[in-house]
């Protein structure tokens, strides 16, 4: 094992994938020169040309078209959108084609696609640069939607979804790229489910379920609460559609309480589809009801001092936990 | 039509001989104003006092300032993730646009919109829009607006060549020209789509473009204010008339990064490029030089309004720095109305 970033652990998956198949190819805005918005992409167009690493004019909606129709004609692109704001641009293609091409033509054709954006707030971007724009996806049948929080998940699930043969929207995080972790050494072949969520930490108290930077937050969160002892059991979703129900409610017999934590908004998103599930095959064990940490119901504002109110915190999570879970003795 | 069209002298023929120079020389200043503005923005930046993601106009203030010029403050501009310029150009103050740069209550938009989005209905800026192309429908639909109202408003819709990629461009220059909206595209080349030379990725001839809408349209020299100007009013003029939309296409150059965080910028442009355009094609040198030509003023003269627009600018930058954070109770204020 070594430590490497996400963004270089996404580097190498596409890299070992386009060398084991010379079908899979990545086109995108400034993806091959410069290498990328946030850099993933660097040294690819060096190592394999113009052919199959391909800068595209500034149109999200011919990206996301074009890597269909390419998909269905035999190949394995992969369309990388410079950020999740700008796939609302392409969102017909995605909703209305992708997603319903197999169904809709009676499961002909395969469109084995990876669409890669980096979603999420905190870097001042303001408001149509920094959202978490999941649900809207999450919502369509016929997507299969992924976001790693780590290093290893990001590498092998990148490398899960170019083998796959469905459309996949892979959403990254901006804050996520310079976070470092755990990854096997290069060569060594290893891939991730596309359907599991992980325990990333254990505990009797409480389960947050989670997904992408915010994962990061909870356990931060989680440490902070068992000095109090409280210990939350952190579930890492990793995949949101499909989602590992079956881990959530494992975790739920044992603990009863859940928060579910999320860095989009509250209404009708991942987070209340999640909760609503967890209600509908789990509320025999819920001793409490079920806790929900998101982002402000507001357009991100870009001042600082607005931006870090409207970002859920470790303190929301913290706070969250308390409100449904009884304070241990001695504890205030 | 598209060739570059150089300044017509006669574009003047009703304005009176003062009131020219009059204009000329609120040019002169607000291109000054615009380069120290940015100069500031990249300065703040440097010393962490702002993020990053400030896209700075230096270099193709002569298309703001021109096409502005010849518009009213009731006419509508929209502006892009490179806005600055554009407001300034239109009337905005520096004290509140370097106070929203900084997050700001006293900002244009309480520090709730930021460099990329800054809007100010008092002068006709209907706000800058950070999705690529994202404006071409609502200028549009502004110039729908006063149209319907029978005003003789004018709507101008700034954008970087990079748009052109987008369908909407297309989609919208189809309806102005179906409906004779008074709307003029203007498309600002810079050469670089973020960091990607603009040939790379926009084939055929920009101007044609619009002509396949039957939109007339002329590609000017964006380095120099008074034919951008010049152009504008012809423009103008015909919307104004009912005649309907055209296409500007100014060329130009911007002289920073991307965005103030890109610095090292060798491998995609030569530095001798970013060199000859600083030296030989900078639009505030050209305009001076000529007001000095022309006699229109004097070298002192000019010093005064470099120095006026010093002074205004840094001001500006005080005041922005020492203004209040919004109070918490804004993060959800004006969801709704
Ligand atoms: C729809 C959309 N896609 C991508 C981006 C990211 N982006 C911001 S500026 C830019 C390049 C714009 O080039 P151009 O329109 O020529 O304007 P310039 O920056 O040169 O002024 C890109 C790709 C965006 N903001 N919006």
């Amino acid at each position: 094992m070594r430590t490497i970033t996400y963004r270089d652990a996404l580097r190498e998956a596409i890299a070992e994938e386009m060398r084991r198949n010379d079908r899979v190819y990545i086109m995108g805005e400034d993806i091959a020169g410069y290498g990328g918005t946030y850099a993933v992409t660097k040294g690819l167009f060096e190592e394999f040309g113009e052919k199959r690493v391909k800068d595209t004019p500034l149109a999200e909606e011919i990206i996301i078209g074009t890597a269909i129709g390419s998909a269905i004609g035999g190949l394995r692109p992969i369309a990388e959108l410079m950020t999740m704001n700008f796939s609302l641009l392409a969102s017909d293609l995605i909703i209305n084609s992708a997603a319903k091409f197999r169904y809709m033509f009676g499961g002909q054709p395969s469109i084995p696609m990876v669409i890669r954006m980096p979603g999420g707030g905190g870097a001042q971007r303001g408001a149509q640069h920094s959202q978490m724009l999941e649900s809207m996806f999450a919502h369509i049948p016929g997507l299969k939607l992924v976001m790693p929080a780590t290093p290893y998940d990001a590498k092998g699930m990148l490398k899960s979804a170019i083998r796959d043969e469905d459309p996949i929207l892979f959403v990254e995080h901006e804050l996520l790229y310079s976070v470092k972790g755990e990854v096997p050494d290069e060569g060594e072949e290893y891939t991730v489910p596309l359907n599991r969520g992980i325990v990333r930490r254990e505990g009797k108290d409480v389960t947050l379920v989670t997904f992408s930077r915010m994962m990061h937050i909870c356990l931060q969160a989680a440490e902070e609460l068992a000095k109090e002892g409280i210990e939350a059991e952190v579930i890492d979703l990793r995949s949101i559609r499909p989602i590992d129900l079956d881990l959530v409610l494992e975790s739920l017999r044992k603990t009863n309480r859940v928060v579910v934590a999320e860095e989009g908004w509250k209404y009708y998103g991942t987070g209340q589809g999640i909760a609503a599930l967890i209600y509908e095959h789990g509320f025999d064990w819920l001793d409490a009801p079920i806790g929900h940490v998101t982002g402000k119901d507001v357009p991100m504002p870009y001042s600082k001092s607005l931006e870090q109110l409207a970002l859920p915190a470790r303190n929301d999570v913290i706070a969250a936990v308390k409100a449904i879970v009884p304070q241990p003795a001695g504890a205030r | 039509m598209s060739q570059t069209t150089s300044t017509g002298a006669k574009s003047g023929a009703k304005h009176g001989a003062a009131e020219a120079a009059e204009r000329w020389l609120h040019m002169y200043y607000q291109m000054l104003q615009i380069r120290f503005f940015e100069d500031q923005v990249n300065d703040l930046y440097r010393t962490a006092r702002m993020p990053g993601l400030a896209h700075l106009y230096s270099g193709e203030e002569a298309v703001a300032v021109g096409v502005c010029a010849a518009l009213r403050r009731d006419d509508y501009i929209t502006s892009t993730h490179r806005g600055h310029g554009h407001c300034l150009a239109k009337g905005a103050r520096v004290d509140r646009m370097f106070a929203e740069l900084l997050g700001k209550e006293s900002g244009y938009c309480k520090g709730k919109g930021g460099s990329m989005h800054i809007a100010d209905q008092d002068t006709g800026n209907l706000g800058a829009n950070a999705i690529v192309g994202g404006s071409a429908g609502i200028a549009t639909g502004a110039a729908f607006s006063s149209r319907w109202r029978k005003s003789d408003q004018v709507t101008v819709c700034f954008f970087g060549e990079g748009a052109l990629g987008q369908g909407m461009l297309y989609e919208v220059m189809n309806m102005a020209s179906l409906w004779k909206l008074p709307i003029i595209y203007v498309c600002e080349n810079n050469l670089y789509n973020e960091y990607t030379h603009f040939s790379e990725t926009t084939a055929g001839n920009l101007a044609e473009r619009a002509k396949a809408f039957a939109i007339p349209a002329e590609e000017i020299d964006g380095q120099d204010a008074r034919a951008v100007f010049a152009a504008a009013e012809r423009m103008v003029a015909r919307a104004r008339t009912g005649e309907g939309p055209s296409f500007m296409v100014a060329n130009t150059y911007r002289y920073h990064g991307h965005h103030v965080g890109d610095i090292s910028r060798s491998y995609y442009r030569p530095p001798e490029e970013e060199g000859f355009w600083k030296t030989q094609r900078d639009p505030i040198e050209l305009l001076g030089d000529w007001l000095v030509s022309e006699q229109v003023a004097d070298t002192d003269q000019l010093a005064d309004l470099r120095q006026k627009a010093k002074s205004d600018v840094e001001a500006g930058v005080q005041f922005g720095l020492s203004a209040p954070f919004p109070a918490e109770s804004e993060v959800t204020q004006d969801v709704y109305a």
